[in-house]
């Protein structure tokens, strides 16, 4: 089954967005979205990391031995994370400080690790690039969709300009983090009538590591 | 004596690593759905984020911070977390087969759980000592187990909750989520009240 440009590019955005059907890079989700602006820059931080390492790891797979993949991934990650992270630092310092340490965290998000695994070791470099992209965009809309959501209701403004009088401040915090994902997904749920996520669940098959933990297997976990 | 308990129940209570910090939440959703698989895998980060301290403070303390090289601070973090937890399961494999068999399926999970690199990136940005980190490691993990835990007996219950359509599987126990976060908030003055 061969898919063109075009699907491979919009497949990320929508039919299998990240976050809110594939339900990878949870902590990031919930943790960077306090507001549209943070949200926004996570996304596109882990969107650079994303394309690139899927056109390394594409460019590489002919290379990497198959019983050390994993170990090769994470190492052209954490550099690309490591390059990501002083960009920011230069260009972005209140980015910088306002994501803290899940900017290095980057390094450990299923979305990357997976997609490396499960397409661009598979695919062509331009297929991993465009894969990248999608998969980069559908993370960066679900994570401004959750942080416009709580900006607004949590502290009352969109991008720092104030719209709501009262504003309902737990939504600004890890609660309501938690709550806002729980509707997205409902909501995700109810549009698609339940097709995104009844047949996975949201157990481990989603997980990157799944491959080489026995649990998964078992379909215990 | 005193700054360490506070260090070690504020990463429990107040800064809980995975209701508060956001760190962990795949395996805390993934792997609270029994209560055993939930102590099993909690034990098992407990004693990879100690481990992980404990080799990650000193790597960055002498070697690191005094080359000028911080910047491969997450490359090198990443990569000794990833092979201690191979070595760790190939040593408990050997000689500790009972072990091994209560946590080590657990185990690879643990080097993609961005809770232990977590614990260990925020450990040098606080800008802890090697006691003070392996405090903060410890605490961290014990909120980690208590956030299972405590989450494991919600699930139960949620099994039989009759939600709308939409709502059933993970949006539910994402609100469930929200509301057992929710109490933790409730912590927030317990450290002050307590010790200072």
């Amino acid at each position: 089954m061969k898919k063109n440009k075009l699907q491979i590019l919009t497949n990320g955005i929508i039919k299998e967005n990240p976050v809110l059907v594939l339900m990878l890079g949870t902590c990031p989700t919930l943790a960077t979205t306090t507001s549209a602006i943070n949200g926004l820059g996570m996304g596109v931080a882990a969107t650079a990391v994303l394309v690139f390492s899927n056109m390394i790891i594409s460019m590489l797979k002919s290379v990497i031995p198959d019983k050390v993949r994993i170990p090769c991934y994470i190492v052209v990650i954490a550099g690309l994370v490591t390059v990501v992270q002083m960009f920011v630092q230069a260009y972005a310092p209140d980015l910088y400080t306002a994501l803290g340490v899940f900017l290095p965290l980057i390094v450990v998000n299923c979305i990357i690790l997976g997609r490396a695994e499960m397409f661009a070791s598979k695919n062509s470099v331009v297929d991993s690039a465009l894969d990248g992209i999608g998969m980069g965009l559908g993370f960066t809309l679900a994570l401004f969709m959750m942080g416009a959501i709580r900006e607004l209701l949590g502290a009352g403004t969109i991008f720092g300009a104030p719209v709501l009088g009262t504003p309902i401040s737990i939504f600004g915090v890890a609660p309501g983090g938690f709550f806002v994902f729980g509707c997205l997904v409902a909501l995700v749920n109810k549009i698609t009538k339940g097709k995104a996520i009844k047949k996975k669940e949201f157990s481990c098959a989603g997980c990157p590591a799944a491959s080489i933990c026995g649990q998964a297997q078992k379909g215990e976990c | 004596m005193k700054e360490m308990m506070i260090i070690l129940f504020s990463a429990i209570l107040v800064d809980n690593f995975v209701l508060s910090k956001f760190m962990g939440i795949c395996p805390f959703l993934g792997v609270s759905k029994k209560l055993d698989s939930a102590v099993g895998m909690s034990a098992a980060v407990i004693f990879v984020m100690l481990m992980a301290t404990a080799v990650t403070w000193p790597i960055y303390d002498m070697l690191l911070a005094p080359n000028n090289l911080a910047y491969l601070q997450t490359v090198v973090f990443i990569l000794v977390i990833a092979s201690l937890v191979q070595l760790v399961e190939v040593i408990l494999k050997k000689y500790v087969p009972a072990l091994h068999k209560s946590l080590g399926v657990y185990l690879p999970l643990i080097t993609t759980n961005c809770a232990v690199l977590g614990v260990t990136v925020l450990n040098i940005t606080e800008q802890y000592n090697f006691t003070e980190s392996m405090v903060n490691a410890l605490g961290a993990g014990i909120g980690f187990m208590l956030a299972m835990v405590l989450f494991a007996g919600v699930r139960q219950r949620l099994e039989n909750i009759d939600a709308p359509e939409c709502f059933q599987g993970l949006p539910i126990t994402l609100i469930a989520a929200s509301i057992v976060s929710a109490s933790f908030i409730g912590f927030g003055g317990v450290v002050d009240g307590l010790f200072r």
